[in-house]
């Protein structure tokens, strides 16, 4: 068999979605940004939409995004993506316009834009990476840093009477009548991964059908911020994130 | 006849400067404005919205939840190389000045309004012209401009508005109006500029070939960002911008001049203080006094060569503004010692009367010209 029949199209189980570039990522390995990314690539590949789409880039590890799918991109100040994201998709009505957002950028700065823009029922997608800490800037505490963890800037762990209670915004975004889908998923294991991409591509076919703001929560690790190996995250997100921050759709309109 | 030939016949209406806006925006088809209620500026969502374009011109408006956000939305307009706008006043436009830095940088074009009100803080709701520093120093973070009108009648608001956005455009740069609470409110004649359809999509795509419409799969991704993490390569944006200006500097200057070919002094005002002058310089001249006025119209660029050249020909110069002498650093630049430069201003909101600037241009430039000679 010579490797021109090997890698003929019918043995092919598994292929680099066309919608992402070549550029090698700059996230660390472990982290979950880079299956999100490609899960993204895949849906737009799969609608056919990549002429279409405009994708909104936060500030944060994310910053970045633009380099590594094939659409165009605007990058937004923090916090502020869903308001330009709020722009483009009423200029550009017939396009599918997305935010990809971390905890920081969400939940902390951005917290205004955010519940605005969900609550105007914007027909965005907001695809949100929680992965609990600051990672661009080097590990500090985000909006929602677990109780007694440790971050850079809570080096004893955080302390509710210090630092305040952690903000589940997603369970906050689900309250407001203008968002029509919000869910809460992960990406460690094949299982869930499957079901994050459905959850993605039922938030952008929402936004496209005109039924409101939809929100993609994806409970992320950072296993360079949280100090642990890839795999040692998983475990520790499984046992401490996702009890406070429980997997599954909490609004389906 | 039909209904556009109608819409373009030539007709003088009465209405606040304002209003003028927020008509002009429509006709000169804009495409989105993003704005918060503030006084004294109010009146330009307020109008939009009775208008409402959606219906006619497909002009999207929308009352956002802050400032920020709306100078947020205005970038993500103007990244699908549409043509929106914002408005506030001064407060409003302290709280965009991180998104106008963004939009400089991203090389943007949009147009800003600020119907200045007085501060620091919160200040009053009443005209002042404070703001100067924040607009043509650069509000923000970084080294930008934006150019920046001061218009000082009902008929410039709506003048400025179509003007602002074809410099945008031009230069890819912020363009901002910088009126007052005065010509914000006042009511005057104005004859409205003509209905321009707004630019279809494959128009923005011939002339904004950057601007994220979707990307086809003949061209590479459109990115609109401020960021470059090298600094050799945020050094090469720095230095394009800064040819911008120098390119801004040298063509787009604009001012007006009254009662200046014998000046023997000069006196300098921008927006109102400029109309207030304008009757101090008529008193004067029936005092037997010479004097002339200068009206810078665009603030950036400022008319440094036109004011130096003034240095050698009058005796004195008095700046007027309601502020505590922002301008006047740039008309002392321009001067360069050659002449004394004066300055008269109030503050807080009170706009100050052609009597109190004759008085001033007496005491300040003549007498004191009198007593050295």
């Amino acid at each position: 068999m010579t490797l021109n029949e090997i890698i003929s199209p019918e043995n092919l189980v598994y292929d680099k979605p066309k919608v992402m570039n070549d550029t090698p990522m700059h996230y660390c390995p472990g982290c979950s940004h880079g299956v999100v990314h490609k899960l993204i690539a895949e849906i737009i590949e799969e609608m056919d939409f990549q002429e279409k789409t405009i994708g909104i880039a936060p500030v944060g590890c994310a910053v970045f995004a633009y380099k590594y799918l094939d659409i165009d991109w605007q990058q937004a100040a923090h916090g502020r993506a869903p308001a330009l994201a709020t722009a483009v998709k009423r200029l550009l009505p017939e396009r599918l316009v997305f935010t990809y957002q971390g905890d920081g950028d969400l939940a902390a700065i951005g917290t205004a834009e955010t519940i605005h823009a969900a609550n105007r029922g914007e027909n965005i997608a907001i695809i949100f990476i929680n992965n609990g800490i600051y990672g661009m800037t080097g590990g500090q505490m985000a909006p929602t840093t677990l109780v007694g963890m440790k971050s850079s800037t809570s080096p004893n762990g955080r302390n509710v009477q210090l630092n305040g209670n952690p903000l589940d915004i997603t369970k906050l975004l689900a309250q407001l009548d203008g968002t029509c889908y919000v869910t809460r998923q992960s990406v460690h294991t094949v299982a869930s991964v499957r079901k994050t991409k459905k959850a993605i591509r039922k938030a952008f076919e929402n936004s496209m059908e005109g039924k409101g703001t939809s929100v993609v929560e994806i409970v992320s690790t950072c296993n360079s911020g949280w100090k642990l190996s890839p795999e040692a995250s998983n475990v520790w997100m499984v046992e401490n994130m996702f009890p406070a921050y429980p997997l599954g759709d909490m609004k389906d309109l | 006849m039909n209904d556009s030939k109608k819409q373009n016949i030539e007709e003088v209406r009465l209405m606040k400067g304002n209003e003028a806006i927020a008509h002009a925006a429509v006709r000169c088809g804009c495409d989105g404005y993003f704005g918060y209620p503030i006084t004294p500026q109010s009146e330009i969502m307020e109008t939009l919205m009775e208008l409402e374009p959606w219906n006619t011109t497909g002009m999207v408006v929308l009352q956002a939840e802050s400032e920020t956000s709306s100078i947020n939305m205005v970038y993500g307009g103007a990244g699908c190389g549409k043509k929106s706008m914002t408005s506030s006043s001064s407060p409003g436009v302290s709280l965009m000045q991180e998104g106008i830095s963004y939009i400089a940088c991203a090389e943007l074009p949009c147009v800003i309004v600020n119907v200045m009100r007085g501060g620091p803080g919160l200040g009053t709701i009443q005209p002042s012209q404070a703001d100067y520093y924040q607009s043509v120093k650069g509000g923000g973070h970084g080294d930008y401009k934006l150019i920046t009108l001061a218009p000082a009648s009902v008929q410039e608001m709506a003048d400025h508005t179509v003007m602002a956005f074809d410099l945008a455009f031009k230069y890819l740069t912020p363009v901002l109006i910088l009126a007052d609470g005065v010509i914000g409110q006042m009511m005057e004649k104005v004859v409205l500029p003509p209905f321009q359809p707004r630019r279809t999509e494959a128009e923005i795509r011939e002339t904004c070939p950057w601007a994220t419409l979707g990307k086809p799969s003949s061209r590479k991704p459109n990115i609109i960002t401020s960021l470059s993490l090298e600094a050799e390569e945020m050094e090469t944006i720095n230095l394009r911008l800064q040819r911008k200006y120098r390119k801004i500097e040298k063509n787009e200057v604009l001012l007006e001049e009254f009662s200046c070919d014998d000046a023997e002094y000069l006196v300098v005002a921008f927006g109102t203080s400029a109309r207030v002058c304008q009757k101090a310089v008529e008193m004067a001249r029936a005092e037997g006094i010479k004097a002339g006025l200068l009206r810078p119209i665009t603030l950036f660029p400022f008319p440094t060569n036109e004011i130096s050249r003034y240095a050698d020909k009058v005796k004195g110069m008095l700046t007027v503004e309601m502020s505590a002498g922002q301008m006047v650093d740039d008309v002392r630049l321009a001067v360069n010692g050659r002449v004394p430069v004066e300055f008269y201003g109030r503050m807080g909101g009170i706009v100050p009367s052609p009597d109190e600037v004759l008085k001033a241009l007496k005491e300040k430039v003549v007498k004191r010209q009198l007593i050295e000679n």
